[in-house]
């Protein structure tokens, strides 16, 4: 672990140079130790794939005693390391033909058949690795490496809400219409942010996540929409 | 009735601000608040309002409104011309007004952000604890969009003083095209080498076209680093970013929480309120300090805010 100042109200812990499930698990019990402190002396965390940036309140604490809390945290996370297992959070998709236009460049690539493809994207329980770039947009990894597939050259304008994507080894639910450069390949009916539910998202930074095919009828039956999609 | 303001322009960008949006980075929500924390600060102060009541952050000018009922104003940051029904009317201090009476900015002719304060505050339901508005989340404010035409914002209800109070001039903000930024090392600055940051501290930048509440994009001498990108973490307020292009970005109050460009440090948000006021065109210089150092002058600078007394003033506008 190594703890860099970021800026007069800031510093940044680094638990590794790579991702891995030890590092975002270290991030995780740090971070939810430190989250009894924000409101008093710190103010935000933003934990991230390899990171957690931990923002104090410069007026009420200095960097001195914020780097101890992370020592104490980091103490306390050694000692209850084999905590629990987080909870799966399963998030249902719609593979459909008009849900999923880059899926044919992924096959391509892979050799896979569409079916292949899709059960691959399935198999493998993601991390929510980090949250960010827009309210509810969670980066979740590792893709199995057969379904990876770079960022498109020209990004779209308008990606429809809850378009499940995929990007290099990262894939993501679209939390809201935005323009985004993510190869589609299907489309998840659950709100990945709303500013009225508690809680917020349906995820959190550490959870695992899976997900699980739906047909047509489950996804409209969801409150599915497809209209945003015949635009594209 | 209720009390409430009708904006009949709002100008090039008026946002509804508080002190910001904190804690809740971890759903993605960026900060928001105003750009000039102190300018702000002051505005509600003189209307006798807690420091960080919502209030209105205008961008360049050009707001007008009219109000339905009798309260106090103040008009803080930026200098530019505040009428009052036509009549010129002072900044950085209290100003009456009666019921319809119409009060409209001109342009800013120093500094870009303006702020306008009202006796009890605007009454704006808070989103995740706060008023403030983050257009590019559609967060905060009325229904997560600037200010616009016909808006009837409403006030908290109130009894209305009427003394006048005025910030000395001593004690007001000066807003100059030159700055300098002071920048706490951090970090990448590892990754940029003794020679990179020489550069980047002894030459002049400008400030571009791309400067918005989200970033201020600087032009000048390439800044070279070690590594092209990063695994993406957490970006406090004012890190200063530099993509492959070594064109230095500072990110501003609704920056992205999280990015993957190497950091060669952050600026002291005292001087990012300073950065705040520049537009286009406007030239900034960075000098390294320590953290400690900042730490130092964040308290000196709160001492300061305390300690500085209003006068009051002989109201005689009418």
């Amino acid at each position: 672990m190594r703890i860099h100042v970021a800026g007069e109200n800031s510093l940044i812990v680094y638990f590794g140079e790579n991702v891995s499930n030890d590092v975002s698990l270290a991030i995780q019990h740090t971070s939810e130790y430190l989250s009894q402190f924000v409101g008093e002396t710190l103010v935000d965390l933003v934990p991230s794939y390899a990171s957690l940036l931990v923002i104090f309140d410069a007026l009420r604490t200095d960097h001195l005693h914020v780097r101890g809390l992370i020592r104490q945290a980091q103490n306390q996370a050694q000692q209850g390391s084999d905590a629990q297992d987080n909870a799966v959070v399963r998030l249902p998709v719609f593979y459909g033909e008009q849900t999923s236009p880059d899926l044919a460049a992924i096959c391509e690539k892979s050799g896979l058949t569409r079916e292949q493809a899709i059960e691959i994207h399935q198999q493998t329980l993601y991390r929510v690795y980090a949250i960010g770039f827009a309210p509810g947009f969670a980066y979740l990894g590792e893709t199995d490496e057969r379904i990876a597939m770079p960022r498109l050259a020209t990004p779209r304008k308008k990606v429809p809400k809850g378009a499940v994507a995929i990007a290099d080894r990262q894939t993501a639910v679209y939390p809201a219409v935005s323009p985004g450069g993510w190869n589609l390949i299907g489309c998840c009916p659950t709100p990945m942010f709303d500013p009225k539910g508690n809680p917020t998202m349906p995820v959190k930074a550490g959870d695992a996540v899976q997900f699980y095919a739906i047909d047509e009828a489950e996804f409209i039956a969801l409150g599915g929409d497809l209209n945003a999609w015949k635009e594209l | 009735m209720t009390h409430s303001i009708q904006v009949i322009n709002p100008g090039i960008l008026t946002l509804i601000q508080d002190a910001g949006r904190f804690g809740q980075h971890s759903v993605g929500l960026t900060t928001g608040g105003p750009m000039d924390p102190l300018a702000f600060k002051w505005a509600n102060r003189l209307v006798g309002n807690d420091e960080h009541a919502s209030a209105l952050e205008t961008t360049i000018g050009g707001l007008k409104f009219k109000v339905n009922c009798n309260t106090q104003v103040a008009v803080t940051g930026a200098t530019v011309t505040v009428k009052v029904n036509g009549k010129p009317q002072p900044q950085w201090q209290t100003l009456n007004l009666n019921a319809s009476d119409e009060l409209e900015l001109g342009y800013a002719t120093q500094g870009c952000r303006i702020y306008v304060a009202f006796a009890t505050g605007l009454k704006v339901a808070p989103q995740f604890n706060s008023t403030s508005t983050v257009v590019r989340e559609g967060i905060g404010g009325l229904n997560g969009k600037g200010v616009q035409a016909k808006d009837d914002i409403l006030l908290n209800d109130h009894t209305i003083e009427d003394s006048c109070w005025q910030l000395p001039e001593s004690g007001r903000p000066v807003y100059e095209n030159e700055v300098t930024l002071r920048l706490i090392p951090g970090y990448q600055d590892a990754h940029f080498s003794r020679h990179e940051q020489r550069m980047f501290f002894y030459h002049e930048y400008q400030v571009s076209d791309l400067c918005d509440r989200m970033g201020y994009r600087l032009t000048g001498p390439k800044i070279h680093c070690d590594i092209e990108g990063i695994l993406s973490e957490g970006i406090c307020l004012g890190a200063v970013q530099v993509p492959k292009d070594g064109q230095p970005i500072v990110l501003m109050n609704d920056r992205q929480t999280i990015g993957g460009y190497p950091k060669i440090g952050s600026v002291l948000s005292l001087d990012l309120a300073k950065l705040a006021q520049l537009t286009a065109g406007g030239k900034v210089k960075f000098a390294p300090i320590t953290i400690d150092h900042a730490h130092n002058e964040l308290a000196l600078a709160q001492y300061r805010y305390r300690q500085q007394t209003l006068v009051a003033v002989n109201e005689e506008m009418k």
